[in-house]
C-alpha cells in the first residue's frame, strides 16, 4: 500500500485514545505489521523533523498524537481541562502501587507508614487504579492495580517503561541531593509577617 | 536557630511518622546506613512535643514509631550475647523501610516530571468526562438519597411473614460483595432491583445494600438511574 502512512495519519487524528498496532492491522488487512511499525515511526520522525504543535507518543500499547509540552500554557488558555493536580501523598501511593502490583493496601501503608484509604480511594475515582479482586488471605483485602488510564496520563507504553528502581538508584548516586530536596518544605514563621 | 517557631504545613511535610524521621535525617545530615539512634530517638519525642503544643493531633503511628525508636535505642545498649550469633544491626528494622520509602518517594518524583496528559501535553478528545455529559439527559448520577428509597421500596416488599425469620447462615458484606462482584464480571451492569431477590428476607436485603453501598465507596461501581423509568442500573468499572 502505497499511502498507509498517510491512512494511519488520518486514523491518528481521529482515534478517541491511543490506537494500537493491532488495531491498525484490523482495518488495514493487507498491511504487514512491520509496514505499519514502519509507517508510525516515519510519522513520529517526521513530526520530530517538522517542530510542529504536535508529537506522535507511544503509549498505553498504542499510538498517539499529542500536543508538544512546550505549548501547555498556551493550551491551557484554549481549554480547561481537569487538572490532575495529585498531591505528593497521592503520587507517593500511586508509585508504590505502579511498581509493587499487585498490591494490599496493608503493604502500601507499610511502605508509607500512614492511612491511605483516603487516597486509595481517590485514585480509584480518578480510574489510575483499579481493584484487581480479593486476596485470599484473612480479611480478603482488596488487591490493587494501576489502569491504562494510569498509563495515558503518565506518558508511559506500559509498565515495563517506568524507569527500574536501579535506574533510580543510579540517578540518585548521581545526585545524592536531588532525590530528597524538596520533599521537606518548614517555612520559618517571622513574626509580624503575614498577619 | 534551633529554637525558631516553625510554621508546620502537616499535610505537606510529616505526612507521617516515617516522613518525620526522614525530616531529621536530612537536617542532622546522617547517613541512614548509620543512625545514631539515641539523637534521632531524642529529636524525634522533641517534634511530637511540638507537635503536641502546637495541637497538632497526631495519629497513633507517631506513637508507635516512637516506641520502635525507643526499643532499637534499648536493644543497641544490650550486649551482644555471644559471638556468633551476632544479630542483624537492630537499626535495620528501620533502615529497610527508610530505604524503601526513599525509594518511592523518588520513583514519585520522577513520575510527576513526565509529560503528564491534561497538564503538559493534550490530546483531541477533552477527556472521557465528556461521554457522561452527553448522557446527562438520559440518564443522571444517583445520590445516597435516591439509594436509601429505593431500598425502603424493597424492604416494603419482603412479605411479613418472612420479615421475623430468623436466618441461620446469615451471609456477611464481604461475601456478598464477592458475589455481586461475579454478577458484574459475567454481565457489566445490573438493575439495583435485581441484587435484591424476592424472597429474601431482612438481614439479606441489609446486607445487599450495605455492599452496594461499600462498593461505591470503593469506586467498584457507577450507579446511574433513567430519567424516564426511573429504573437505577449499576455498572461495574
Amino acid at each position: 500500500m502505497e499511502d498507509i502512512k498517510n491512512i494511519i495519519e488520518s486514523f491518528l487524528f481521529v482515534a478517541e485514545e491511543p490506537l494500537t498496532i493491532d488495531r491498525i492491522k484490523s482495518i488495514l488487512k493487507q498491511a504487514e505489521i512491520n509496514e505499519i511499525q514502519n509507517a508510525l515511526v516515519e510519522l513520529s520522525e517526521e513530526y520530530e523533523a517538522r517542530k510542529g504543535g504536535f508529537i506522535l507518543r507511544e503509549v498505553a500499547g498504542g499510538y498517539q498524537i499529542r500536543t508538544r509540552p512546550e505549548y501547555r500554557e498556551w493550551i491551557k488558555r484554549l481549554i480547561q481541562p481537569k487538572a490532575l493536580r495529585l498531591s505528593k501523598a497521592a503520587l507517593e501511593t500511586l508509585a508504590i502501587i505502579a511498581y509493587k502490583q499487585p498490591i494490599i493496601r496493608n503493604d502500601i501503608e507499610h511502605i508509607r507508614g500512614v492511612d491511605c484509604g483516603g487516597i486509595l480511594r481517590m485514585l480509584l475515582e480518578r480510574k489510575l487504579t483499579r481493584i484487581l479482586g480479593r486476596k485470599e488471605i484473612p480479611g480478603r483485602p482488596l488487591i490493587y492495580a494501576t489502569t491504562k488510564q494510569f498509563l495515558e496520563v503518565f506518558d508511559l507504553k506500559n509498565l515495563k517503561d517506568l524507569p527500574t528502581l536501579e535506574e533510580i538508584e543510579a540517578l540518585e548516586t548521581e545526585s545524592p541531593e536531588n532525590s530528597t530536596r524538596e520533599i521537606f518544605r518548614i517555612e520559618t514563621f517571622e513574626k509580624g509577617k503575614n498577619t | 536557630m534551633e529554637e525558631a517557631i516553625y510554621k508546620v504545613h502537616l499535610e505537606d511535610i510529616f505526612e507521617g511518622p516515617m516522613d518525620l524521621l526522614l525530616h531529621l535525617i536530612k537536617k542532622y545530615e546522617i547517613d541512614i546506613y548509620d543512625i545514631p539512634i539515641a539523637l534521632i530517638t531524642e529529636q524525634y519525642l522533641e517534634y511530637m512535643e511540638l507537635m503536641k503544643s502546637m495541637n497538632i493531633d497526631f495519629a497513633g503511628d507517631f506513637i508507635l514509631m516512637a516506641s520502635t525508636l525507643a526499643q532499637i535505642k534499648s536493644r543497641m545498649l544490650l550486649p551482644a550475647h555471644d559471638e556468633e550469633n551476632d544479630d542483624e544491626d537492630p537499626r535495620l528494622e528501620i533502615v529497610k523501610p527508610l530505604e524503601e520509602y526513599l525509594r518511592m518517594k523518588s520513583v514519585a518524583e520522577q513520575l510527576a516530571e513526565r509529560n503528564l496528559l491534561w497538564e503538559d501535553t493534550f490530546v483531541r478528545n477533552h477527556g472521557q468526562e465528556d461521554h457522561l455529559i452527553n448522557q446527562e439527559d438520559e440518564i443522571i448520577k444517583v445520590g445516597l438519597f435516591e439509594l436509601i428509597d429505593a431500598f425502603q421500596k424493597i424492604l416494603k416488599n419482603i412479605s411479613p411473614d418472612i420479615r421475623l425469620d430468623i436466618t441461620a447462615d446469615s451471609i456477611s458484606v464481604k461475601d456478598r460483595i464477592a458475589q455481586i462482584v461475579d454478577v458484574f464480571e459475567a454481565r457489566g451492569s445490573i438493575t439495583f432491583d435485581e441484587l435484591f431477590s424476592k424472597n429474601s428476607d431482612k438481614s439479606e436485603v441489609v446486607v445487599t445494600f450495605l455492599a452496594i453501598l461499600e462498593m461505591v465507596k470503593l469506586g467498584l461501581v457507577r450507579i446511574v438511574q433513567h430519567v424516564r423509568s426511573g429504573v437505577i442500573r449499576l455498572f461495574y468499572l
